[in-house]
């Protein structure tokens, strides 16, 4: 029951905030109320959950086409409740600087962020294959308009290329539920039994490859974090990435374990290349969007690295760093919104010497600077240490890959962090641009507070991802 | 004293009902003041329209058996029925898209041709042989010749109803040569008699076979028998387009279906190919040359081209399933075709003149009702999530996977993608270009009042939308009218 509110409180916020003619103001902030109340309903329904319990909880099943055993059933295992909850703390943030900058036609603008918001808790809480690309697909109508109307001077070749590969993947995804469905008989996740056809599993791995990204499917990345409006890329790398490491745990590793194992070596070698690759781009990028669009390539494929170690280490690490980059690629991306309101650029070239006489952007950008690199005690250290220790079973080069990307993310994060704060003053940077105003402090504090405690103790999400503590088991079993 | 055969008038009432509508009609446009026509007219076809779809109700209720009538010219099932229904509904709905059209004269002729057009589709649907058959086409389309060219100040409108007629003209002809060659080969005309005395692989009749698939694919436009409609589609008053667009189509397709199932089973190998092999024709053709059109109606053309080619995917599955996703398509087909060219129409009269691409730019902002409407229609069409369109796609590509042909949902799945493109364009241009960006005139004026075509595209919204929450119903129904088929 609580998992179907959590999906129609935001849908039903967006029809409200999408027909009631209020002004702009009042529109943007009855829709950050809504996202509040969506992160209240959370920590209920969180607050309610057992996680020693390995069965769906929370959920509700409802028959919607009998004849082909397709149902509304949704509901929430430990790995997928953490990642509900990051969704709901980042679209929070995310609605409320839309809120702080004011966007325009904000009717439409909050209806569809709202929208988003329930379509994305939908993914992650689907319990029905058809359901699930039901949703998978929703994502995409909200962000299609939002990328294409709010979004920046390319943002007509942005939402071409954005729709382009991700609907590829889908229609892929969809003759793969199809075919999968049809010869189970059920759409259900729960019901329905495993398959040993590689062309199927083909088609949900392409999908989820586009959707995370994974080199090489990441074509549509460049152009869609940069054009995007900065809070709307900062849900697509935070949020939007990890359906499809839902995906993965969900459906592809418990449904199609031969397939799986046949391919493994497969993925992780384009896993691992993604991760070098995109820590290569993320060093080399030009402007703040770059660096954080390509290094959330970069981790997008360490994570996918650990989920492919298919062990307990390597799953628990990758559902940590699922959650930690979230908060990491959300904050830092809010974080890259605020100083290009202020300098009116993101080139690199043109930043510099923010942090003199501006210590609130100067410690929070710090301080998620270093949690993004992975300093030790951290959250993100955590986990890149499991996938790591995980991913080692799998072979020694492949942890030596991973190792090599902790060391690229250090310098391209030192790399932003010097180019934004240190340095010389830039061209762009002028001795009026303000410090973080108390608006600005407000949203970005809680992520960072959120990602200290995750720093502290990081086993509340580890430890609780799934039953037991022993997800190579659950996922071999198929979460009965 | 000549012995008449039984005749179940109740099973006629659909039919009877429109055609007494039309002649209401024509009454009025004698009878009645000048001013008082338009109204008049439009109610009673849009009573006629409500009375047949009730009606067929009540006959797809009672008709739990199918039974043939009039010495086995007609069926009687709740095939026949449902889509009877639907070709009603459509009618009623085209009546409230044409209120507000301008037009000086005439408007008791056309809400009379209007009304015998839907006559002759919900006879056609139920023709148990290949005379009514040919009968039921010839009726509807004589009427459709005529609506398209009604606008008589138009050139276009003229020239879309003499392609019409030549090009529908040849396809009748190749039409009734086929079932003149059936009837050669087999002796007989009812569907059932022609079943019982084909011989599997006999020349004659798969000749007359493909004629007549070729004649009926004239009807659904599917490719390559589509040159007329992007022309005709065009030219044509926007009402009519959107009737032809969804009633024709659906008509043709059920009766296509119901032919080569219950005349032609022997020959199943042959014409599920055939079939499947128009279907990717009309998939490709339909989708690329979308890509290249500027004016909405030709663009809405060539997308209908292309959902002929998913609706024939069902046909070739030739099962139940396959009828089912048929029937079910058909539902949010017709909603999402009458509410697309209705929003095209509501621009049209704004502008007064042809709706392009261009002339879209900010129309979402502008008119928030029909922008989101046309977004739905666009999202429904490209098989989107949260339209029946999506289930849809769906039942279609689970029958073609289920009757084998995986190679047909890889298809369908492709010419999805395509479709994406340009479907997409057209929200892009409802919703990110401004008008004033390029420098367009602007239409200037409150928009004007049309409570009609409102509710129209309400209703055809809630019909798009509704149809992917209430899927079951829909497909009981289905299932139902699908039993009367002999699989």
């Amino acid at each position: 029951m609580l998992t179907t509110l959590l999906i129609l409180v935001p849908v039903a916020g967006a029809l409200l905030v999408a027909l009631l003619p209020l002004p702009r103001t009042a529109t943007a902030g009855l829709a950050f109320l809504v996202a509040l109340m969506e992160v209240g309903i959370w920590i209920v329904a969180a607050s309610q959950f057992d996680f020693d319990d390995g069965s769906l909880q929370l959920g509700t099943s409802h028959e919607w086409v009998e004849s082909l055993g397709i149902s509304y059933t949704v509901g929430f295992y430990g790995f997928s409740l953490w990642l509900a909850g990051a969704t709901t703390i980042v679209f929070a943030a995310a609605i409320g600087y839309a809120l702080w900058v004011g966007r325009d036609r904000a009717r439409a603008y909050h209806a569809l962020m709202l929208f988003l918001t329930g379509a994305v808790i939908a993914t992650f809480a689907a319990q029905d294959l058809l359901l699930f690309y039901v949703s998978f697909e929703a994502m995409l109508i909200p962000l299609y308009v939002l990328v294409g109307v709010w979004g920046g001077t390319r943002r007509l070749a942005a939402t071409l290329t954005l729709v382009v590969y991700t609907m590829a993947g889908s229609l892929l995804m969809l003759a793969s539920v199809v075919a999968f469905g049809v010869t189970q008989g059920t759409f259900s996740l729960v019901d329905s039994g495993t398959s040993d056809n590689v062309w199927i599993f083909l088609g949900f791995a392409v999908a989820f490859a586009i959707k995370a990204p994974l080199f090489p499917f990441h074509g549509w990345l460049p152009l869609a974090y940069r054009e995007a409006p900065v809070e709307v890329a900062a849900v697509l790398s935070a949020i939007i990435s990890k359906t499809a490491i839902y995906g993965f745990l969900r459906i592809g590793l418990p449904k199609f374990p031969e397939p799986v194992d046949d391919l493994t070596v497969l993925v992780l070698v384009l896993a691992g290349a993604g991760l070098v690759y995109g820590s290569v781009l993320a060093f080399r990028a030009p402007d703040l969007r770059g660096i954080v669009a390509y290094s959330s390539m970069a981790q997008m494929g360490l994570i996918v690295l650990g989920v492919f170690a298919l062990n307990d280490l390597g799953i628990d690490g990758a559902v940590l760093q699922s959650v930690a980059h979230a908060l990491v690629s959300a904050t830092m991306f809010l974080l890259v919104g605020m100083v290009e309101r202020r300098c009116g650029t993101g080139e690199l070239d043109a930043l510099g010497g923010l942090a003199r006489g501006r210590p609130a952007l100067a410690t929070v950008l710090m301080a998620t600077g270093i949690i993004a690199l992975a300093v030790p005690g951290s959250a993100t250290f955590a986990g890149e240490f499991l996938i790591m220790a995980g991913v080692y079973g799998e072979g020694w080069g492949y942890a030596a890959i991973v190792a090599l990307g902790i060391v690229l993310a250090a310098m391209y994060t030192l790399r932003l962090i010097s180019a934004v704060l240190h340095v010389r003053p830039g061209r762009a940077v002028r001795d009026e641009a303000l410090d973080l105003r108390p608006g600005e402090l407000a949203l970005v504090l809680p992520l960072v507070a959120c990602l200290l405690v995750l720093s502290a103790w990081p086993a509340l999400v580890s430890e609780s991802a799934f039953p037991g503590d022993r997800p190579a088991q659950v996922i071999a079993e198929g979460f009965r | 004293m000549i012995e008449t055969p039984h005749v179940d008038w109740f099973a006629l009432s659909p039919t009877l009902a429109l055609l007494g509508a039309a002649g209401v009609s024509l009454m009025i446009a004698v009878l009645l003041p000048a001013w008082m026509r338009r109204g008049a007219a439009a109610t009673v076809a849009f009573a006629g329209f409500v009375t047949a779809a009730v009606l067929a109700g009540f006959v797809f209720d009672g008709s739990a058996a199918p039974e043939s009538l009039i010495s086995e010219s007609m069926t009687r099932d709740r095939l026949a029925a449902l889509t009877q229904v639907i070709l009603a509904v459509t009618g009623a709905v085209v009546v409230l898209v044409a209120w507000a059209e301008r037009r000086r004269v005439g408007h008791g002729e056309y809400y009379a041709l209007l009304a015998t057009a839907g006559a002759g589709m919900v006879f056609f649907v139920g023709a148990g042989n290949l005379l009514t058959l040919f009968l039921g086409l010839e009726w509807f389309s004589l009427c459709l010749y005529v609506l398209v060219a009604f606008d008589t100040d138009r050139a276009s409108s003229l020239e879309a109803g003499l392609k019409y007629l030549i090009v529908g003209g040849f396809g009748s002809a190749v039409l009734l040569f086929g079932s003149a060659l059936v009837y050669g080969a087999t002796g007989e005309l009812g569907f059932s008699g022609i079943a019982d005395a084909a011989l599997a692989d006999d020349t004659f009749l798969l000749a007359g076979l493909a004629m007549i698939i070729a004649g009926l694919a004239f009807k659904v436009s599917a490719a390559p028998f589509h040159m007329w409609t992007p022309d005709v589609y065009e030219g044509s008053p926007t009402s009519i387009t959107a009737f032809m667009s969804a009633a024709t189509k659906t008509a043709a397709m059920v009766v296509t279906l119901r032919l080569l199932v219950t005349a032609f089973p022997d020959q199943s190998d042959v014409w599920t190919i055939a079939i499947a092999v128009l279907a990717c024709i009309s998939l490709a053709w339909g989708n690329l040359a979308a890509l290249a059109q500027r004016d909405v109606k030709r663009l809405l053309a060539y997308s209908s081209i292309s959902h002929a080619g998913f609706l024939l995917i069902a046909v070739s599955a030739a099962s139940e399933r396959g009828t089912e996703a048929l029937l079910y398509y058909l539902v949010p087909y017709s909603a999402m075709s009458v509410g697309a060219f209705a929003v095209v129409a509501a621009r049209e009269r704004e502008l007064g003149h042809a709706v392009t691409l261009e002339s879209l730019a900010g129309f979402g902002w502008e008119r928030p009702l029909h922008g989101v409407a046309l977004w739905v229609f666009m999202l429904g069409f490209a098989g989107f999530p949260l339209t029946g369109g999506m289930f849809g796609k769906l039942f279609v590509f689970s029958a073609a996977y289920d009757a084998g042909d995986w190679w047909l949902v890889l298809v369908g799945v492709a010419a999805t993608a395509v479709s994406l493109a340009y479907y997409l364009n057209v929200v892009r241009w409802l919703y990110m270009r401004s008008g004033a960006e390029l420098r367009l005139a602007p239409a200037g004026g409150s928009p004007p009042r049309d409570p009609a075509l409102a509710t129209a595209v309400g209703a055809c919204v809630a019909v798009t939308v509704g149809s992917f929450f209430v899927v079951q119903p829909i497909l009981d129904l289905a299932a139902d009218a699908a039993a009367s088929l002999p699989f």
